[in-house]
Formats: structure tokens, sequence, C-alpha cells
């Protein structure tokens, strides 16, 4: 599918318009966050990091790097005692007294350049006693294992996440429904294993930067590459004592962000190096090896699945327990485990559940949310047992599917009665794509060919009331601004935004800007850019803010023509009558007013229009059975289908097609969220291949894009199909709910399923290799090397 | 560490720098002319996010020091839209919705269009491996070889062939 440019676009809601922001993303003219210019003022900070995965921190000598020419200041946790963290406020800015992974900053250095503040930051002397450390989180549950968190009990955490103080658990949820007990002995397929899946990272092509200035008049400004503007101002403000209103937080393009820039990351580090140069802009940029410790990774999981159905193919019990490797820090990542725990059964309707879901703290890079939030890791093991359940009864694995998955109307696990969805027509588009019943023949007699299936669900995780606002305010010439606090990451968020302010204004589309950078100074409130929220809760305020400037230029006009608002309407950027068959341009009237027909004054004035909205509905759920009204606002639901060749001489695999579908409920931009299943179908198979690796002292083995590859142009499948379903969602924006993350959700379980399908073999643990699969064969005997 | 004069040709404009030794291209371009288009994602070589072309060749301007580009001609992706129209490659981005967060694009483009330069008409499996230097984590790549391709489609098909193709 191909976008044109049109000059003049009416209703653009549902049609393909091009994205806003292409032209300077294609001439070089996008300004990111390492392109602001701030001239010679500027200074340049490097954190000192720690050598160990769990040590205690006896002594910090800053005098030597002190005494390198340039060098403003070093910074060490006991000058930065503050704690951050978005749901579990368990983090240090700076490490104090401890350090619990490799890499940890423990000093921070500010000077004239980056080199000076590399080669000073070598020079922090810091005395360490090593302690016990424990990885696995397997490990860190047990008994013995070193406490990481001997503080757990005195942190501030939010009323919905309840972390184990005395152990590693950093958050434990429980889902009980049914009675899986007694369900057990009514099935006649049962399987039950274990499954594993590494810590990985985001990867984005731009690297984590931020640039904070402290003014002597108490004044903070941070210019940072970030998927939450709004609450970093609030959780830097609060962790570090500053005045809400005195931080600004100022977000240019972000080049990549996945989840991996949202929340606070590194961001706090800057504020509080800045804190020690005052007047200066100091910024702190991560090299690409800090990427790969320094921010934050997806949590690693352990999967205890046991699923049961009878011979008709109806599941009848699930239990589960999911442990996370959360990494040295959880504030994000307990989130995680909680979203795991009531979303554990993916899209299945299953009337006997137990499942708990918990996250671990180890001696490794933070966790933290990435795209899919939970959701691709329990998924991997979820999909590949339903494929083999199917195939002990004898049910083909798509129609396992069709008559398991969870559909409009059903109490599902929590108890909420699910809206609407339409998981099984998303089946039906897969499998018809590629050719589900057809058995088709390798292409050589040394390859396998094979087709798997899987589905997904996924909900926006995050507290009950996250809000979204919108400004709409019109130029002379009756073109509009629009407004917001959504972050433009690639996603299309800015588009989708113009597209909808359009649409409920009767303007072109054309006609409407969207302002950026994001600054909390200016831009109305948006909580962050994460959950596959935007297109959904921002999309309703930029929808109200339209409609309420709409409501104000009626009056006006009718008022003047002595008409109802009622018979009017806008039409590309004219106000018409249907009574009268008047016409009135937006043309300076939205900002001069209209003369009153009298000539004896004037109505109306410049027009502003303004819009909320946040979820009202969402409710607690009980701490012993994950039972509540409603645990979510809703679901998005999908289906992919993986076509490929494995060859058995090598282990290599030939993706032929991916194909997906989602159920977006409307599709504001339809190409837009083609552009999302494509990219997502390669982020997830991607995702399948890749694994942060350590030494058994939890140092890094693949800080670098060689030792950690993620996909290549020439890995990718030869033909991915996209396409979509409408159900519409009661409270979204036209209809519309969010697709960003789904898209990645079930790919590596599909494409295990397809690789069983092809060979015959299961793999339970991520990452696949074709090593992995070449000795798997040569096990069996399949093949001589 | 010594300070050079060099004398370079950036996207047509002659420019007289002192340059220091172990300065990168990357960085003169970056944080002397402010050519902040090119961008910087690894600093090793890896990602292709500073693609750049250097006498026709494109390279990586962070494993070039500045000093080795004295009386070189360098082109960045500023260089490619002429008086706010944007090239053909560049448009066929537009229409196949081959953007998304940007981050990679200009180093992408660079690499394109030195593909098309030595070879206007490119196999799909040629603008593959011409890309496979260039990393990009948000549109799965092959938006972008189905602009480059479409671009090489509107090239003149008896675009001479240059001896190297």
């Amino acid at each position: 599918m191909a976008v044109s440019e049109a000059t003049s676009t009416s209703d653009p809601v549902g049609k393909s318009v091009r994205r806003v922001d292409v032209f300077d993303k294609l001439t070089g003219a996008a300004t990111f966050t390492d392109d602001i210019q701030f001239g010679p003022n500027l200074y340049h900070a490097r954190l000192a990091r720690s050598p160990h995965a769990h040590a205690l921190i006896k002594r910090i000598d800053t005098s030597k790097a002190l005494e390198v020419p340039g060098v403003k200041a070093v910074v060490t946790g006991q000058d930065a005692p503050e704690l951050v963290g978005m749901y579990l406020v368990d983090r240090p800015v700076l490490a104090r007294e401890r350090v619990r992974y490799f890499g940890e900053p423990v000093a921070g250095v500010v000077a004239t350049s980056e080199s000076i503040a590399e080669e000073a930051s070598r020079l922090v002397e810091v005395e360490y006693e090593e302690l016990p450390a424990v990885f696995e989180p397997m490990d860190a549950i047990k008994p013995d294992a070193p406490l990481i968190h001997p503080d757990l009990g005195e942190y501030k955490v939010v009323p919905f996440i309840f972390p184990e103080p005395g152990t590693n658990i950093s958050e434990h949820f429980r889902l009980r429904k049914g009675d899986v007990e007694s369900a057990w002995p009514k099935c006649d397929a049962i399987v039950e294993m274990t499954f594993g899946l590494p810590q990985i990272q985001h990867v984005p092509l731009e690297p984590h930067v931020s640039v904070a200035l402290w003014e002597a008049s108490g004044e903070v400004t941070l210019w940072t590459s970030t998927q939450s503007p709004h609450a970093q101002r609030d959780l830097i403000a609060q962790s570090i004592g500053i005045p809400h209103g005195n931080l600004r937080v100022m977000s240019p393009y972000v080049g990549g962000g996945f989840g991996g820039k949202a929340g606070v990351t590194m961001e706090a580090s800057a504020v509080v190096l800045a804190r020690a140069v005052k007047g200066h802009p100091v910024k702190l940029r991560m090299t690409r090896e800090e990427e790969f410790v320094g921010t934050t990774m997806r949590q690693s999981l352990v999967a205890q699945t046991k699923i049961g159905c009878d011979a008709e193919g109806n599941l009848l019990a699930m239990e589960t327990e999911y442990y996370f490797g959360g990494g040295a820090y959880n504030d994000y990542g307990v989130n995680i485990a909680r979203a795991a725990g009531y979303s554990c059964t993916g899209p299945y309707d299953i009337p006997n559940v137990k499942g708990d879901s918990c996250s671990v703290y180890t001696n490794l890079p933070i966790g933290g949310p990435m795209r899919g939030f939970g959701m691709p890791e329990i998924h991997w093991g979820i999909e590949q047992i339903m494929d083999q359940l199917a195939e002990k009864i004898g049910m083909d694995p798509a129609e396992f599917r069709r008559r398991n998955c969870v559909k409009t109307g059903d109490t599902i696990l929590t108890g909420m009665e699910m809206p609407a969805i339409d998981v099984a027509a998303c089946v039906d588009k897969v499998t018809d794509a590629i050719d589900w019943d057809k058995r088709e023949k390798p292409s050589a007699p040394h390859k396998r060919r094979g087709k798997g299936i899987a589905i997904m669900w996924k909900a926006p995780a995050m507290p009950p009331n996250p809000g979204s606002s919108a400004v709409v305010r019109f130029n002379e010439d009756g073109t509009l601004n629009v407004e917001i606090g959504a972050q433009e990451l690639g996603q299309g968020a800015f588009t989708v935004a113009a597209q909808m302010a359009a649409q409920a204004l009767g303007l072109p589309f054309e006609w409407v800007r969207v302002v950026g950078p994001i600054d909390t100074k200016y831009s109305p409130y948006e909580w962050q850019t994460v959950a596959s929220r935007i297109t959904w809760s921002m999309g309703n305020a930029v929808k109200a803010a339209a409609e309420d400037a709409r409501r104000q230029i009626l009056d006006v006009v009718a008022e003047t023509w002595d008409e109802t608002p009622e018979d009017l309407d806008i039409k590309d950027g004219v106000v018409i009558s249907y009574r009268s068959e008047r016409e009135q341009p937006l043309k300076e009237m939205v900002i001069y007013g209209l003369p009153k027909e009298d000539t004896e004054g004037w109505r109306g004035g410049p027009i502003v229009g303004r819009g909320s909205f946040m979820p009202t509905y969402v409710t607690n759920l009980d701490f012993d059975t994950g039972q509540g009204p409603r645990a979510v606002v809703h679901y998005t639901v999908g289906a992919q289908a993986v076509d490929l060749e494995v060859d058995t001489e090598t282990g290599e695999i030939d993706f032929l097609k991916i194909a997906s579908a989602y159920d977006v409920g409307k599709a504001i931009n339809p190409d837009l969220i083609m552009t999302q299943i494509e990219g997502g179908a390669v982020h997830g198979l991607s995702s399948a291949f890749e694994a942060l690796r350590f030494d058994e002292r939890g140092r890094p083995l693949n800080q670098s894009m060689v030792d950690y590859r993620i996909a290549s142009a020439v890995d990718v499948p030869k033909e991915i199909h996209g396409d979509y379903v409408e159900t519409p969602l009661e409270d979204g924006p036209w209809g519309a709910r969010g697709v960003g993350e789904h898209v990645m959700v079930q790919t590596a379980p599909a494409i295990a399923n397809a690789i069983n399908d092809a060979l015959g073999i299961r793999f339970n643990d991520l990452p696949l290799s074709a090593e992995k699969i070449f000795l798997a064969l040569q096990e069996r005997g399949e093949k001589k090397a | 560490m010594g300070s050079h004069p060099i004398t370079v040709t950036v996207n047509g404009a002659k420019e007289r720098l002192n340059v220091q030794s172990n300065e990168t291209l990357l960085q003169m371009l970056r944080e002397r002319l402010a050519l902040t288009g090119t961008k910087n994602g690894c600093s090793a070589g890896e990602c292709g996010a500073c693609t750049i072309l250097m006498n026709g060749e494109p390279v990586n301007a962070c494993m070039v020091l500045a000093v080795e580009a004295d009386g070189a001609d360098i082109v960045t992706v500023e260089g490619l839209a002429k008086d706010g129209q944007l090239n053909a490659l560049q448009e066929a981005f537009a229409e196949q919705n081959a953007v998304q967060c940007g981050f990679c694009t200009p180093g992408v483009l660079i690499s394109a269009h030195a593909l098309l330069e030595r070879n206007p008409h490119p196999t799909e499996e040629e603008t593959k491996l011409a890309l496979v230097g260039n990393l990009c984590r948000c549109t799965g790549y092959l938006r972008l070889v189905e602009a480059v391709q479409a671009a090489s489609e509107k090239a003149a098909p008896s675009a001479p062939m240059k001896g190297d193709a």
C-alpha cells in the first residue's frame, strides 16, 4: 500500500494520509535530543559504574577525578540520596551503600568535554566488599538466597503492588478462578511444561540522552529522549524534591522507544549532576555499550505452566507460575508481573485457573517495560502448550483456538466482562493468508517446511486512572495547532492526532499542525506514551478538544445568523447551514470573531478547544484471588501465522511469510497500522533470537550491536501480510484501540509452532539459534554434519 | 594532540576547518558544521546511522577521522533535497511510508542513494544487501526495500550504468 501526497484531504479518519513528520525525517531536519545546540556553556557527564554484581560500597574517593583539568564536579550517592521509581520506589539515582548489578552507576563526573569526563570517571576510586550474588529468579526465590533489598518493606509503593519484605519477591499477583484441583481429573489431555526467556534489550537506534540545566533560581529544565515527559516531571520532582512547577521536561522526536524510554531510566542522574554545576546544561549520553547495561531490559521469565482440555477440545483448567527475573530494581517491572498475572491465561476462556505471577530481584541489569509488557513472555509458553493440546486430541490448532478463544461478553479470568473483540476473525484472516490447510513442499530435499499459528491478547497495563489532555488553537487563516503531550516515537501519534482533530472539526487534514517538541511547560498533560494507549486515550482527548472548538464556532455563527447550531456543520473549513445554505469560512472568524448583522459590535473571539480523557471505571482486584469487576480498560487481540523452511544441514530458518491480523476497533490510518504490523513482526522475529549474556559473575558479555544482533535487512521474511478487523471499542475515538505493541507479542511462539510443524522438535527456551536447531536435529540423528 | 587545517567539500560547499587528531568525521559534521541529520547510534561502525557519502562511497562517519576527509567530497542527508523539494528517493520513502522514528533514515537514504548511483536498477536481494549495514528497529525493512525499488523504477531505464556496478 502506498500513501500519496494530497493537498486537501476531507474526512481524514480512516484514510492512509501521509505522516506529518515525514519531510523533516527525510531531510535531516527532524530534531532529536542530541541534536539540540547548547553552545560553549554545555558541560558533559559520564558515569562511573560498578564492576561487581553485588557489593557493599565501603569508601569512595573522588579526589583524583577532581584533579583532572576540566572536571567541574564529581557526584556520588552520598550527594544524591534520592530514590526514584514508577510503581515501587526502590532505585537510587546513584548507588549508595550497596551496588546490585554490574554497571550500576556509583558516581557521575561533570567536565568541559565528554573525553575529560570519561577519563576522570575512571579515576573515581571505590572500595567494595563483594556480596554473594544471584542471577536466576528460581534461585533468588529460595529462602537462603542473598537478600538484594533488605529495605524492601520501607519503600514507597502504589496500593495495587504487593512486595514481600524479607524475600527477593517485589510483587506477587494471585489469580484464582473456579477449582483447578477438581478439574484435572476431567481432562482428557494435559500438557505441563517449563519455559524460559532471557533478558533482552530494546535496542532503539537512538541511545538514551538527557541534558539537564539547574538554574540558580531553582528552575530545572530537562531535555531528554523519552516516552514519558509528564511522568518524568512527576517522578523526578517527587524524588529530588523539585516543585513540579519548577521542573520542565522537553522532549523532541524520540529515535525509537519500545518501552526502553518509558518512566525514568537514566534521566534523574543528569538532574542530580546538573544540581552540582548550577547554570550549566549537563549532557549525559549513553554509549551503545552502556545501553546494554545502564538502561532497562526486558525481564527474563521462567514459566511453569499446566493446561488441560477434554476430548472435544474444550479447555478446562490452567495452573501457572510466572517468575520474572526483574534485575536489580523493579520499580517499573512489578507492574509487568501484575499484568502477566491478571492476563495469565492468554486470550482463552478457561473455567478453572490458578495463577501466580511474581517479579523477583536478581543481580542483573534493571528489568523494565518493553513492547508487549509481559505478554510476549507469557504467550511463548501458553501458545506452545495450546498447540500440543490440539495435537493430543487430534484437533487442528487453528480450530482449537477458534473454539477456546475469549469472546465478547465472556466473564474472563478476573471476573470482568470481555469488551467487544473478535479473535476468531483474526484467526480466519491469517490462516487464509498462509493457506493454512495446504501442506506445501520445501524448496529443496534437505529443507523442511512448517506452518505455525499463535493468538494473543494484551490490555493497556497502567494505573487505573492515567489521563490524557489536548488543546486546539486556531491560526488566523483557519489552520489549527493541536497541542498534545503524547510523544512521536515513530508509531505515528502526531499524524493520528492531526487526523482526529481535522475529522472532528471539519477541516482538511493538511490544515492541522501538531505542536512539538513535547514540553511539560506548554504541552497538555499526558500520562505516558506507553501501553498502546495513545490512539485511544489521547485520541479521545483530541476529539473532545476539537468538538469543544467546533461547538464554540457553531454557537457564534448560529447566533450571528439567528439559526440553531444543530442546523450547522463545518465542511472543509467552512461553516455551512443546512437550513439557509449560508456559508462562513473559518478563516479570520476563528480569531477575530464575526461582526453582528446590525454592525453594532462583534461576537466570538479566538477559539480554543480543550479536551480531557481519563478512564474512571477500572476497579481494584482482590488480593487473594485477583477478582474484581473491571481489571483493565480493554484488550486488543490478534493472530499471527508463520510459514517457514528449516535447512536441516545448517539449522537456519528461511521465513517465507508472516501473516498478522489484529482487532483494532477502527483503523484511523490503515497504512500506519500496516507499518506497525510489519515492524512488529520483524521485531518479534528478531526477539526470538536475542539474549543478553552474562558470565558467572553477572558481567555482560555482549554489549554491542555486533555481539547482540538485531534483525538486519537480510533477516526479514520474504513477505509480511498485514490485516485488521474492526470491532468498535465502546469508548474509543471512532471505536479505535491501540495495536503498537501487540504486533510482536505472539511472533516467537508462532515461529516455534512452525518449527515444530516442520521438524517435530519443540524449543522451550529462548533464544532460538541455527546452532540450537542443528544440534537438536543431530541429537535426533536426522542429519550427520 | 594537534589540530590540523583541512579543506573539505560538504554538500557542495567548500569548508576550511581546523580539526583535532582524534576527531571523527561524524563529530566534525555534527559538532562543527551542525549537520545533525547524520546520527550517532553507536560510534563503533555497527549501526549505520551515520552513513554519509565520501567521494561517492557510503561510509560510517564515526569510523573516519576528520583529517582523512581533507580534500574529500562529502554528502550528508542534508544534501539530498534541493530547494525544499524531496528527491526521487526521498519521495519514494514518503510514498511507501518507509519512515518511523526517523533515526536510521538519514543513513538508510545515503546507502540507498549510493546503491542507485552504482546500480540504478537493483534487484530486491541487491537492495537488501546494500542496506545490511543500516540497522532499523522500527520498520522491519521491507518498506525500505520497496521504497528503493520504487525509486529505481522511476529512474529512466536507459540511465547509464557506471563501470563498477
